[in-house]
C-alpha cells in the first residue's frame, strides 16, 4: 500500500480513528473524505476500502446510493435549482431546463470549461420563496425565469 | 451538572430572572427562509452593535431564534417586552431596518408599518405543542431551554415515575406516529418494552425526505432539546441506552444545532450516566443521511446507520423485534418525539383533550404554493382544509381560483377543492385518497396540471427506487413514461387502462412503503381529474 501522505487523508483517518474502525463508520468516512476532498476520487474510496477492510466494491456500493456524494468534481461555480414540490408548481422546472438547454449540460453535470456545475435540489426548504436557487453560497428566492438566467451570468462574470 | 428535578428548577428561576436575563429581547427568526434572506447576518452585526452600546446592552437582549412560522413574512423580528410579558412580532424587515431596530431595541416603540396583525386568524388559529419555543428561544442555549420548561418532564419521570407509568401517559395520550403512518405510539414503545434485551436502540428519524416538507427540519434547528428529551424518555420507558438521530447532511444547521445541543446536554449531567442520580444512562450520536428518500422507511433506514445501502427488507421481523444491529429499537420521527415531553409534563387528558377522538393532538404543516401565508404551522388535528386553508393560510393570492390541496408528497393525493370541508385527521384524510403524511401541505390554483403534477411525483419515486424489487423499480418507469404519453397527448385508449392497473400491480408488489404508496398521486388524479387524462388521449 503506497502511505499517504497527503493532510486530507489524515482527516478522513480521524473520522475512521473517532468511530473504531468499525464498518459501520463507513457512511460517516464518506462525508468526511468529500467534504476535504470536494468530491470521492477513487482514490481515496480505495483507500477508505483498505482501512475499514471492505471490499471495494461495498464501498462504491454505498458511494453511488446515496445523491449525496459526487464522484466527479465540482466545477468553479455552482448553481443548484431547488426542484421540491413547492418550487415545481411555481416553474422550477422552466428554470431548469432553460439553464441546460444554455449552458448545454444535463442537471448534476458540469460545463467542459468546468466552470460551472448545475445541480438539482430535492428541497432546500426554503418554500415560501419558491421558485429558489443557490448561486454559489447565494440563495435567491422567488426568481423569474429571466433573472434565474441572469444570476448565472453573474456568476459567470 | 443537574443532579435533581430540584437543581433543575434553581436554574429555570435563575435563569428566568437574574440581572442578565430580566431584559427585554429581540428576537430575528433564522429559519431557513428568514436565513436565506440575511437574518443571520443581521443577527450577528445587531450584537456586535449592541457590545459597544452599552445604552441597548443593558436594557435588551438580542437573540437569534429558530423559526417563527409565517415564512412569507421573512425577515421576522419580535420585540418581548419583559414587564408586560408581551410580544409584538414585525414581519418583512429587511438589512437596512438596522437602525430602526437598534431603536426598537431601546425604546418602546413601534414599527406600525412592519407590526403584523396577531389577533388574524394565523396566529389564533394555531395551537402551538410542537412548536411551543420556536421563535422564542435560542437553539445554543441550553439554559433557555430549561427556562422555558425544559427537561422538566424528563426529571419528573426519571424521579417519580416509573417506566411503565410514562408509556402509559403515551398510550392514553393517543399520539399517532407523526412520520405519516399514524401507528400508535405508546403501543409501539410498549411492544419494545416487553422484549427482553441487554442492548435496545432509540432512533429518530430526521430524515426527512418529501420535497415540499421542512417541518422537521425547522423543529431541529428551533428546538434541537426537545427532540434528546423525548428520545431520552423513549430510553427510560423502555430500557434502551443509546439512541441515534438520523439527519440529512444536506441539513448542516440541523445537524450542528443538535450536535451542539448533545454536547451541552452532556456538560448538564442529562445525557450520560445515571442521569439524576438514577439507574438510568443514556446517550445520543447523530448520523448524516445522503439524500435518499427510500431511507425514511424503517428498516432501510435502520440498514443505513449500519453503513450501508439503504435498502429496505421484507417484515416482520419488526424492528421491535430486530432493528439496529439486531436488537429491539424504537424509530419515531422527530415530530414524534417533539410531541412526548409537553404530554408528560402536561399529562395525556390535556393532549387528548385537543383534536379529534382518532388523532389527537396537533399536527405541524408546511403552508406552500399558491397560498398567502406560506410557512410553518401548527393545528389541532380535525380543522378542517377550508380552515386551515383559507383562515389560517390567508387564501389565495389574488386572481387565483384554488384547483386542489396536495397532501403527502410523493406517496400521498390530491384532494379537490369540493372536498374542502374534509377534516384533517388521519382517517379522513385517508377516506379521500390522499394520507397525512409527514405535513407538507401544497396548494394548487387552476394553472396545475394534474398529470403534470402526477408525473413531477412519478418521477421522484423513479429516482427513488432502490431497485431492490422489481415491481417499483420497473413500474414506476413504466408510469412515468406511461404519463408521458398523456403530457404529449399521445396516449391510446388503451393506455388508460394499462395505467390503472400498473398502478394496482406496483401497489400491491411492491416490497416497501415507497412502492406500495409510489401509485397514490396517480389514483388520486385519475379518481378526482379523469378528464384531464382523456384530454390526453389521442383519437384516430
Amino acid at each position: 500500500m503506497v502511505v499517504q501522505t497527503d493532510d486530507r487523508y489524515k482527516m478522513v483517518e480521524k473520522t475512521m480513528k473517532k468511530l473504531g474502525y468499525d464498518r459501520s463508520a463507513l457512511i460517516e468516512t464518506l462525508h468526511t473524505a468529500q467534504e476535504t476532498f470536494g468530491y470521492l476520487e477513487n482514490n481515496v474510496l480505495k483507500f477508505i476500502a483498505q482501512r475499514l477492510k471492505l471490499p471495494y466494491s461495498k464501498v462504491y456500493g454505498v458511494a453511488t446510493f446515496y445523491h449525496f456524494f459526487r464522484l466527479k468534481p465540482k466545477g468553479k461555480h455552482t448553481t443548484v435549482v431547488c426542484m421540491g414540490t413547492a418550487c415545481y408548481i411555481k416553474g422550477a422546472d422552466k428554470i431548469l431546463e432553460s439553464l441546460e438547454k444554455k449552458y448545454n449540460i444535463k442537471a448534476g453535470e458540469t460545463t467542459k470549461d468546468s466552470l460551472l456545475s448545475l445541480i438539482s435540489a430535492r428541497c432546500v426548504g426554503s418554500c415560501s420563496l419558491a421558485p429558489i436557487a443557490i448561486y454559489d453560497d447565494k440563495p435567491v428566492g422567488k426568481l423569474t425565469l429571466e433573472q434565474s438566467l441572469q444570476e448565472v451570468e453573474e456568476l459567470l462574470r | 451538572m443537574i443532579h435533581s428535578i430540584q437543581e433543575l428548577k434553581e436554574l429555570a428561576n435563575k435563569r428566568r430572572c437574574n440581572e442578565d436575563s430580566c431584559k427585554d429581547e429581540l428576537r430575528v427568526c433564522i429559519g431557513s427562509s428568514c436565513a436565506s434572506l440575511g437574518s443571520e447576518e443581521l443577527t450577528k452585526e445587531l450584537i456586535k452593535e449592541l457590545k459597544t452600546d452599552t445604552k441597548i446592552s443593558k436594557k435588551c437582549k438580542i437573540k437569534g431564534v429558530g423559526c417563527n412560522g409565517l415564512c412569507s413574512a421573512a425577515i421576522m423580528v419580535a420585540k418581548y417586552k419583559n414587564s408586560s410579558d408581551e410580544e409584538i412580532i414585525y414581519g418583512g424587515i429587511t438589512l437596512d431596518d438596522k437602525e430602526s431596530l437598534k431603536q426598537l431595541a431601546i425604546e418602546d416603540t413601534i414599527l406600525e408599518d412592519k407590526k403584523l396583525d396577531m389577533s388574524g386568524s394565523f396566529f389564533t388559529q394555531q395551537k402551538k405543542i410542537v412548536l411551543e419555543n420556536g421563535g422564542i428561544i435560542d437553539p445554543n442555549d441550553i439554559e433557555d431551554y430549561i427556562a422555558h420548561d425544559g427537561y422538566l418532564a424528563l426529571f419528573t419521570a426519571l424521579e417519580d415515575m416509573v417506566p411503565s407509568e410514562v408509556i402509559d401517559e403515551v398510550k392514553l395520550s393517543g399520539l399517532r406516529g407523526r412520520g405519516g403512518g399514524g401507528y400508535p405510539t405508546g403501543l409501539k414503545w410498549e411492544t419494545v418494552s416487553k422484549v427482553d434485551s441487554d442492548q435496545k436502540y432509540i432512533v429518530c428519524n430526521g430524515d426527512e425526505g418529501d420535497p415540499g416538507a421542512f417541518m422537521d427540519r425547522a423543529v431541529m434547528e428551533a428546538d434541537p432539546h426537545k427532540i434528546i428529551e423525548g428520545m431520552a424518555l423513549a430510553g427510560y420507558a423502555c430500557a434502551a441506552s443509546k439512541g441515534y438521530i438520523y439527519v440529512r447532511a444536506e441539513y448542516p444547521t440541523a445537524v450542528e444545532k443538535l450536535n451542539k445541543a448533545i454536547k451541552q446536554a452532556k456538560k448538564y449531567g442529562i445525557l450520560g450516566n445515571n442521569i439524576a442520580n438514577t439507574n438510568f444512562s443514556f446517550d445520543i450520536e447523530v448520523r448524516l443521511g445522503g439524500g435518499a428518500f427510500v431511507c425514511g422507511e424503517a428498516t432501510a433506514l435502520v440498514t443505513s446507520i449500519e453503513g450501508n445501502r439503504g435498502n429496505p427488507r421484507q417484515k416482520p421481523p419488526h424492528l421491535s423485534d430486530y432493528g439496529l444491529w439486531g436488537e429491539p429499537t424504537i424509530l419515531n420521527n422527530v415530530e414524534t418525539f417533539a410531541n412526548i415531553a409537553p404530554i408528560i409534563r402536561n399529562g395525556a387528558s390535556w393532549y387528548n383533550s385537543i383534536g379529534t377522538a382518532k388523532s389527537t393532538g396537533t399536527k405541524v404543516f408546511a403552508l406552500t404554493g399558491h397560498i398567502k401565508n406560506t410557512g410553518l404551522v401548527e393545528v389541532p388535528m380535525g380543522i378542517s382544509l377550508r380552515e386551515l386553508i383559507y383562515e389560517v393560510g390567508g387564501g389565495l393570492p389574488e386572481n387565483s381560483e384554488l384547483k386542489a390541496i396536495q397532501t403527502g408528497g410523493p406517496s400521498g393525493g390530491c384532494i379537490p377543492k369540493e372536498l374542502l370541508d374534509t377534516s384533517v385527521d388521519y382517517d379522513s384524510l385517508k377516506a379521500v385518497g390522499s394520507i397525512m403524511g409527514s405535513g407538507g401541505l401544497i396548494v394548487m390554483d387552476q394553472s396545475s396540471n394534474m398529470v403534470e403534477v402526477a408525473r413531477f411525483f412519478m418521477d421522484f419515486s423513479k429516482s427513488e427506487s432502490c431497485g431492490k424489487c422489481v415491481p417499483c423499480r420497473v413500474g414506476t418507469t413504466e408510469l412515468a413514461d406511461l404519463l408521458d404519453k398523456f403530457i404529449k397527448k399521445e396516449a391510446k385508449p388503451s393506455d388508460f387502462d394499462l395505467l390503472k392497473s400498473m398502478c394496482e400491480v406496483v401497489k400491491d408488489g411492491s416490497l416497501c412503503g415507497l412502492g406500495q404508496t409510489a401509485p397514490n398521486p396517480v389514483q388520486s388524479t385519475i379518481k378526482y381529474f379523469e378528464n384531464e387524462y382523456i384530454e390526453g388521449i389521442k383519437n384516430d
